[in-house]
């Protein structure tokens, strides 16, 4: 295991020692290096601090945990493999995401999910222990978001203009969603039996990884989004 | 050929940061200074500055007038327009530190001011709008001289460099204030000179923004009609003047104006209650040409306190902490733990909302 005591020191030269490492890695101090982990794969590195932005970015594998928050761009792109945060995320986790999955303990920023895709045996995931601020899968195209929604009182569960442009993928949000207003292009329903099948064990995992029961949000209601047609932009341009 | 800066165009980025203390306990800039460090690839070292609050408690009567010249001559043409205005009671070389990343160095005068009675009288105008009318005076009329700050016991500083080399060079460690803002820039369209580094000022008012206003030309226009001129070839300047015009000649409050700039949507304000539609169907038809479009997050500083406010899509990113009697505020959570590692309550406001702390009355 190597340990580097992060400070001030450049984000280059920490991404450097973290590569070069043939052995997982502990960064200590961590405040505001940008892509660290950035494609990495065979390796697990573990964050005490602030990393910057795009922690994880084009990630192929390797798995990261933060004990504190993250910023922007959380998982930008990435692959496969696996990032927690014990903490909040900033803007645009998990931007354009195409495999692995994402854990967040605490609330998510604008844009979380923007253009997740999914391919082939490629499924991305995350899950949002809070709640998700505004424009939440905004131009999703696949993979599966959740947002559980964990002592949040009275708040929405999910800011404004959740969904827009959505075209693919699956949204699951722990709650009725009374107050949300969806755009037009996608269709929201309370969560099958089969619906919940599908998530059981990422909802198992994010119990199991931040100390929760696992029942109680479960067995909870569940909203489901999904866009409505396989070809949201019919009519929007050519009658196709 | 060796393209200069201006004539190529370099892609975005931009850091700001901020500190209050609700108090007003006085604190020095180095750790406003310090905050800009783990943001330092935000900026490109075309541009970085700071604005201090509460830092000439010794002067507090008179506008602290801060200006650049290209030279000396300038300066006397500068000087000679404001014996005309203005009572003279200090001028003087503004203390810098030689710094090897810090070059190409205009000449950098302070006068503190306060305009002639029998001047006001003549024109008929209150103290403020003379002085602000007399910047803009100097910096459209006036060739090679300009004034970039110009409230009472505030300062702007600014220069082109990193923000962290620029702070070493005012030496703003030896100032004490109640507030100070930050800006690292990253020009996007615009050039990097030394007058279009952030802080932009007036009176009291400074802005750093972080974002492109999409807007800037119609907000330009009409702005413009109202007596301001945008000189400084940067499209942040305009949003100085806006806050301007509508805090101090139209009124309105900070939130008010943070409704006029980041205008909610029209399907947000069709699902509010009566009374609040009313008032924002109200701002956003009389000002509509003040609403500001593209990413934007900035800090608005003004005598006891700040306003940070992101634009209504939040395309920019912004967090806020505190602890104790302090508020922080910056582009990333970095910036505040390195100015206080035991930030509470960290959160990131929403688009449009404004977040405004004041200092408590008579504390500053």
């Amino acid at each position: 295991m190597l340990t580097i005591e992060a400070g001030q020191l450049d984000f280059l030269k920490l991404n450097e020692a973290v590569r070069s490492s043939a052995d997982d890695c502990v960064i200590n101090g961590c405040l505001g290096q940008r892509f660290i982990a950035a494609g990495l794969k065979g390796k697990n590195v573990i964050i005490n601090g602030v990393p910057g932005n795009a922690l994880g970015a084009y990630l192929d594998g390797a798995k990261v945990e933060v004990f504190g928050n993250a910023q922007d761009a959380v998982g930008d792109t990435m692959d496969g493999g696996e990032i927690i945060v014990r903490g909040s995320v900033g803007d645009a986790a998990g931007y354009a995401m195409r495999g692995g999955r994402i854990f967040v303990k605490g609330n998510a920023g604008y844009r979380a999910g923007i253009h997740m895709k999914a391919y082939k045996e490629k499924l991305p995931v995350m899950v949002i222990g809070g709640t998700a601020g505004s424009f939440l899968g905004e131009y999703q195209a696949g993979g599966i978001i959740i947002v559980i929604g964990i002592d949040i009182g009275e708040k929405n569960i999910v800011g404004a203009f959740p969904c827009t442009g959505m075209h693919g993928g699956k949204m699951y949000l722990r709650s009725d969603c009374k107050k949300i207003k969806f755009p037009g292009q996608v269709h929201a329903r309370k969560a099958s039996y089969e619906d919940m099948q599908e998530i059981e064990g990422y909802i198992s995992e994010f119990c199991e990884i931040f100390g929760y029961g696992k029942d109680e949000i479960f067995n909870s209601y569940f909203t489901v989004v999904t866009p409505d047609s396989k070809n949201p932009y019919k009519q929007m341009y050519v009658a196709n | 050929m060796k393209y200069l800066e201006g004539q190529v165009r370099i892609p975005s980025g931009c850091a700001i940061s901020a500190v209050i203390s609700k108090e007003g306990k006085r604190m020095t800039g180095e750790n406003i200074i310090k905050s800009m460090i783990p943001m330092h690839d935000r900026s490109n070292g075309l541009g970085g500055g700071f604005a201090g609050y509460g830092i000439y408690p010794e002067y507090r009567e008179f506008y602290a007038m801060h200006m650049f010249f290209d030279d000396m001559s300038r300066r006397t043409d500068c000087e000679n327009f404001l014996k005309e205005g203005f009572e003279i009671v200090k001028s003087e070389p503004i203390p810098t530190r030689k710094h090897p990343n810090i070059t190409d160095v205009p000449v950098i005068m302070r006068y503190f001011v306060s305009p002639l009675k029998s001047v006001l009288s003549a024109k008929q105008l209150d103290e403020k709008e003379f002085v602000a009318r007399s910047v803009i005076k100097i910096n459209s009329l006036i060739d090679g001289c300009y004034c970039f700050s110009s409230g009472k016991n505030m300062g702007a500083f600014k220069a082109v460099g990193f923000p962290e080399d620029v702070g070493v060079f005012y030496c703003l460690d030896e100032y004490e204030g109640y507030s100070w803002t930050a800006h690292g820039r990253y020009p996007t369209n615009t050039p990097g000179w030394w007058g279009g580094a952030h802080p932009f000022a007036l009176l009291d008012y400074s802005i750093v923004h972080n974002g492109e206003i999409s807007s800037y030309d119609a907000n330009r226009r009409y702005i413009e009609m109202f007596g301001y001129r945008c000189t400084l070839k940067t499209d942040t300047e305009v949003i100085t003047y806006i806050m301007d015009y509508l805090l101090r000649k139209k009124g309105l409050t900070l939130k008010e104006a943070a409704s006029v700039i980041a205008a909610p949507f029209w399907s947000t304000i069709e699902d509010m209650e009566e009374k609040e539609k009313e008032k924002l169907t109200y701002l956003r038809k009389t000002f509509s040409g003040l609403l500001v479009t593209g990413p934007f997050s900035i800090i608005l500083g003004f005598e006891g306190g700040l306003m940070a406010l992101n634009d209504r899509l939040k395309l920019r990113s912004m967090v806020v902490g505190e602890k104790e009697d302090k508020v922080y505020i910056a582009s990333e959570e970095a910036a505040i733990r390195t100015m206080e590692p035991e930030a509470e309550n960290i959160y990131a406001p929403e688009g449009g909302e404004a977040v405004i702390v004041k200092v408590k009355e008579g504390c500053y």
